[in-house]
């Protein structure tokens, strides 16, 4: 080891400090573009996030006009409580059969069968959002309408269905993973205590597994938030403060997809989009140190 | 060594041929570009208001047909969006369903140095539509400003008078479009005037034709399109602007004897006074076969009316 070292350091061939410093730059890269990012739309909506735009009535008031001639407002209360709320119900839907799917694949199914539901699931992620968005306003549209007797279909179940079917394939791909990183010394000696293997599941794996599940149940939400075209297709796109599943709702990211294209640029309206932005950035980096910190104090126990 | 040596050779070789790769695709679209540009002579970039998509694609296709000078690019967007690549000088010619705002216009002569130039190239009459299982054939400005405007007065089928057997819920499910489309701008406008607002909950679809669909599947909605978008799931109302006044079909001889009441202009702009291939177009648009398009898809051509 040592004197592969000082060969090395010695005599470095001019290609590996070529490489070497293409892999540096790949890597110093991710953290100039998320700055990058961040800066640009701080600075799109900073103009009018510092003056004029009443931050209270922003967070707190559902009205949402942001296009009145006699009275403007923009109140996002409603656009966050539905991107919360379908969010939340994608996740409901989503965790169950995700790690659900992920515990059969990685402990109970034959090899055979697991490398065809792989295949299967690896396809499930490969379908464009906005064939989802469709799926949505069509089928399941009818669907929603005959079982529930709903005058329409385009609600908030729509969405969360839509969200759920596509954060699936993320969360079994990564809790399968995380399940497949415990060592099988861990089953054997489970087995060899005399555990069921529905025991071995339960007691030994998901608790040796827990980070790795964690973090793909946060992935697949973080997936569902930042949702845009299936949400804006599928949820009826109505600024509603959400009661229940079979309300029409519009989420944050929908919004800024529908109204984007048409604004004058540098406009009031433009503005508190990208404000709204902003929003969305804050909202996906408490969720990221929410669960950092969990993960963390995890490690600690 | 050896085989270290090899391998970075290998290495050496890949990184000049992905450096080579990355040269090349980022030529090749402006290599595109210009062979397109041979080909057809001349590029029309047009774009903007959806509700105009489909009427701008047939102009462009026939167009094409009977012209080699020239071949017109379409896309859609909203007229916001033609209008803000006007103002960039990314098109040639803009399509508005609403007048240009006057902001708008300073940008665009500030941005480019020429002023868009405004051309009315049809009509479109906006349509009240139904599902056409719903016992309703008629329906007033001031009855359809309550349902619509805020804290408005009429929010079940009931208000109306009418028995609506196919919505157990009673409730008026109101299709709308999003907050900045054209067509959303002038039907508040001519409903409810300069001061008030729509009432939030409706649902704001993306799209004229998204708006046709859904009320086709859904019989508690009532809700707005272009009347060039009609299907055989809908039903159009008759239209009057007061209780006591008559009431109007949205068709063609009401639109251009100017009766039906919720009917607007559609706008093409150019940027500066057109010329050459541009202008030919526009002319060509404004003749009685471009007109003709205009008819047929549904909107209402100006022809009889000068």
């Amino acid at each position: 080891m040592n004197i592969l070292r000082k060969k090395s350091a010695a005599n470095v061939p001019f290609s590996e400090t070529v490489i070497e410093t293409l892999i540096r730059l790949c890597g110093v890269s991710s953290i100039i573009f998320v700055f990058g990012i961040f800066f640009f739309v701080f600075r799109e909506g900073a103009g009018f996030l510092f003056g004029g735009l009443d931050l209270g009535q922003f967070l707190t008031s559902p009205e949402w006009y942001p296009t009145s001639l006699s009275n403007k407002r923009y109140g996002t209360l409603a656009l966050i409580l539905g991107t919360f709320s379908v969010t939340a119900l994608a996740m409901c839907i989503a965790v169950p059969f995700g790690l659900g799917a992920a515990i059969f694949v990685s402990e109970f199914c034959s090899p055979k069968l697991r490398e065809t539901f792989k295949v299967i699931i690896e396809l499930l992620a490969a379908i464009p959002s906005v064939v989802w968005g469709f799926i949505g306003l069509t089928l399941m549209n009818q669907l929603i309408i005959a079982v529930f007797n709903a005058p329409i279909g385009l609600t908030m179940l729509n969405g969360g269905i839509m969200l759920a079917l596509m954060s699936v394939p993320i969360i079994v791909s990564i809790a399968e993973d995380a399940l497949k990183a415990v060592p099988d010394s861990y089953r054997e000696a489970a087995e060899a205590l005399g555990a069921t293997r529905w025991q071995v599941v339960y007691r030994v794996l998901l608790p040796a597994a827990k980070n790795g599940l964690l973090a793909a149940v946060l992935l697949g939400a973080a997936r569902s938030i930042g949702e845009t075209m299936a949400v804006l297709m599928a949820t009826g796109h109505s600024v509603n403060i959400p009661s229940g599943p079979l309300s029409w709702i519009r989420t944050l990211t929908a919004t800024i997809a529908a109204e984007l294209g048409e604004v004058a640029r540098g406009d009031e309206h433009y503005q508190v989009l990208f404000i709204i932005g902003i929003l969305l950035f804050t909202i996906t980096f408490v969720v990221n140190l929410i669960a950092d910190l969990v993960i963390k104090g995890i490690r600690q126990e | 060594m050896r085989k270290n040596g090899l391998t970075d050779y290998t290495l050496i070789c890949i990184l000049v041929v992905l450096a080579f790769s990355f040269v090349i695709t980022g030529c090749s679209p402006k290599d595109g570009e210009s062979v397109a540009g041979k080909a057809t002579a001349q590029v029309i970039k047009n774009k903007g208001s959806d509700t105009m998509v489909n009427l701008a694609q047939a102009w462009a296709e026939m167009y094409t047909e009977i012209t080699n000078t020239a071949s017109v690019e379409v896309s859609g967007g909203g007229s916001g969006t033609g209008v803000a690549a006007l103002i960039n000088g990314t098109v040639d010619i803009a399509n508005c369903s609403r007048q240009i705002k006057p902001k708008e216009l300073e940008l665009a002569t500030q941005n480019t140095g020429k002023a868009p130039q405004e051309f009315i190239v049809g009509y479109d009459a906006l349509a009240v539509y139904v599902h056409h299982d719903t016992p309703i054939d008629k329906i007033t400005i001031p009855q359809l400003a309550e349902i619509y405007g805020e804290d408005g007065t009429i929010t079940k089928w009931s208000d109306l008078g009418i028995t609506h057997e196919n919505c157990p819920s009673d409730k008026i499910i109101r299709i709308s479009r999003q907050s900045n489309s054209g067509t959303y701008f002038y039907f508040r406008e001519a409903l409810l005037g300069k001061t008030r607002d729509f009432e939030l909950g409706s649902l704001d679809l993306h799209g004229s034709k998204d708006v046709v669909e859904v009320i086709g599947r859904t019989p508690c909605a009532i809700g707005y399109s272009g009347m060039g978008y009609a299907t055989s799931h809908v039903k159009m109302l008759e239209v009057a602007t007061t209780p006591d006044a008559p009431y109007y079909a949205p068709n063609l001889e009401n639109v251009l004897a100017k009766t039906y009441p919720i009917a607007r202009p559609l706008y093409m702009y150019s940027l500066g006074e057109p010329t050459g291939e541009v202008k030919a177009y526009l002319d060509w648009i404004l003749s009685a076969e471009g007109q003709k398009i205009v008819e047929k898809l549904g909107f209402v051509p100006l022809a009889s009316n000068e």
